[in-house]
């Protein structure tokens, strides 16, 4: 018999993988890999404040995140700096300052590696309510704006000259972006979450040739990588956040043998 | 939607300034439905801007632009798709509309491209693509229809068919079409109305008035600008758009 603490830790990984599955593609597709990443660092700020003021965490970490994407936005029309650049800073500035203000907070304790790598077995329900709710509230959005979205993906000049205001679409991604590193924060932690949006989507694209399939494979990866990864940790007892990201690598290099090819000559 | 003009889009005055320098400045322009304007000048001298400002893309712009429609098509000079998103000719049509599956084989099959429709976008050649992006913007119907070098990338033939095209177009749905020509000295035959840029509009009106404007032939030198040759379809066959030449009936 399966434990309490494993089925809500499924319960939770499976609602976090059918979110993670399309946004995941969009982060491929739009190459904000490190964009991700950056939300992520920025994540620790928020779990500082969550500590201090007492809010729920999944709020404060998609509050901060949020602020964070949109500095980052008017950076880049104020600045002649690169992205990657800009980007960097954000992470690394964010990160820091997340850690000063645990250091002037020594009287609160705080689990750092849990901050980092996520406790997917110690989700309670409530957790799973974040999850499943925030999760359906996020996909529901992007549906709603999945074709202008999509189609300022491709070509955003395209987009904005067929009236599909690619700019506002743009900034409510960011902002469900935000929302997925907040609410799974707990589960699979800063250092990982960005794992759990790319790797399942990057399985799936050696194995389509339409936007619609490489979506559907991105979350069947996902949901694999999830039951895999915690049925292998309670068995072979590895941490469990490490251990889902780990088995979606294990798919992404069998995915390998079944690349659709791009074309023969270029890149 | 239009207003009673049967004016689509409407500039006063328009330029745009980046960095210092205008990339065009002082034009002005009405497309109106049914009419076909060419736009016409050396490299740089603002075509591909003044499409852009026509369609609203850029933010800050000087002077005036109306938009009396909504249904606008369009169809860069050149677009880049990522290699990062598996995209098929089909998922490409439905980019910025949601259209019935006979309305895109229709489209394809117009522009000579039906065969293309489970392709991946990218393994297209330029012509092909060239193809599938005027689909694309057909199929969806605009009232208007801008064209920044349509035929560039299209064997001569192709060429011809694709004017050809156009004019169907034009007749068939009525749109206002704005075209940049790829060529200082082509417009075609059934052009309303040709703007000449050089940064600003240098002359304007009717292609035969252009022709023999006095700033064209400076522009361009006397010689030169005799070649401004108007497609005159007076074949007595009819180029098909992949290359087979077929009779005309009467």
């Amino acid at each position: 018999m399966l434990d309490d603490f494993f089925i809500r830790a499924l319960l939770v990984g499976i609602g976090m993988a059918l979110v993670t599955g399309p946004l995941g593609c969009f982060v491929v597709w739009r190459r904000l890999s490190f964009f991700g990443d950056t939300l992520a660092h920025s994540a620790l700020l928020g779990v500082t404040l969550s500590y201090t003021t007492e809010i729920n965490m999944a709020l404060s970490v998609f509050v901060i995140s949020s602020i964070v994407a949109l500095i980052l936005l008017k950076l880049q029309k104020k600045t002649n700096l690169p992205a990657d650049a800009l980007l960097g800073l954000l992470a690394h500035s964010s990160l820091a300052i997340g850690l000063v203000v645990i250091g002037l907070l020594a009287t609160i304790r705080f689990d750092l590696m849990g901050l980092l790598f996520g406790d997917i077995l110690a989700v309670n329900v409530n957790d799973i309510a974040v999850v499943w709710i925030g999760g359906a509230i996020i996909l529901i959005v992007l549906k709603i704006i999945w074709k202008p979205l999509f189609a300022s993906t491709v070509n955003y000049e395209l987009a904005e000259a067929e009236g599909m205001n690619p700019e506002k679409y743009n900034a409510i991604f960011t902002i469900l972006l935000a929302a997925i590193i907040a609410i799974s924060i707990k589960m699979v932690g800063l250092l990982l979450i960005t794992g759990m949006l790319i790797i399942p989507a990057a399985m799936a694209r050696n194995l389509s040739d339409n936007p619609n399939q490489m979506v559907i494979f991105s979350i069947i990866g996902g949901l694999l990588s999830v039951i895999i990864g915690l049925f292998a940790s309670l068995e072979i007892n590895t941490p469990s956040g490490p251990s889902i990201i780990t088995s979606g690598l294990i798919l992404f290099i069998l995915s390998l043998t079944k690349i659709k090819k791009k074309s023969q000559l270029n890149n | 939607m239009t207003n009673k003009n049967n004016t689509l889009v409407k500039l006063e005055n328009a330029g745009v300034l980046v960095n210092d320098k205008w990339l065009v400045r002082g034009v002005s322009l009405e497309i109106k439905k049914g009419k076909i304007i060419t736009l016409i000048g050396p490299n740089g001298s603002g075509k591909s801007t003044t499409a852009k400002i026509t369609l609203g893309l850029y933010k800050n712009i000087e002077g005036k632009v109306e938009k009396f429609t909504d249904k606008i098509a369009y169809v860069p000079q050149k677009i880049n798709i990522d290699w990062t998103l598996p995209i098929r000719v089909n998922d490409f049509m439905n980019l910025t509309s949601t259209l019935k599956n006979n309305e895109i084989d229709s489209a394809l099959e117009i522009t000579g491209t039906p065969h293309l429709k489970n392709k991946d976008l990218k393994s297209l050649s330029g012509g092909e693509f060239q193809r599938v992006l005027m689909a694309r913007a057909i199929a969806k119907k605009p009232e208007l229809l801008v064209l920044d070098e349509p035929v560039q990338g299209v064997d001569f033939n192709g060429e011809i068919a694709l004017y050809e095209l156009i004019k169907k177009i034009s007749d068939t749905l009525n749109c206002g079409i704005l075209l940049i020509s790829h060529n200082l000295h082509v417009v075609m035959s059934k052009t309303d109305h040709v703007v000449c840029l050089n940064g600003h509009v240098c002359c304007s009106g009717t292609p035969i008035d252009v022709a023999n404007n006095e700033k064209y032939q400076e522009l361009f030198g006397k010689d030169i600008s005799k070649i401004l040759s108007v497609y005159e379809h007076s074949h007595d066959h009819i180029h098909n758009i992949d290359g087979t030449i077929e009779k005309k009936e009467n």
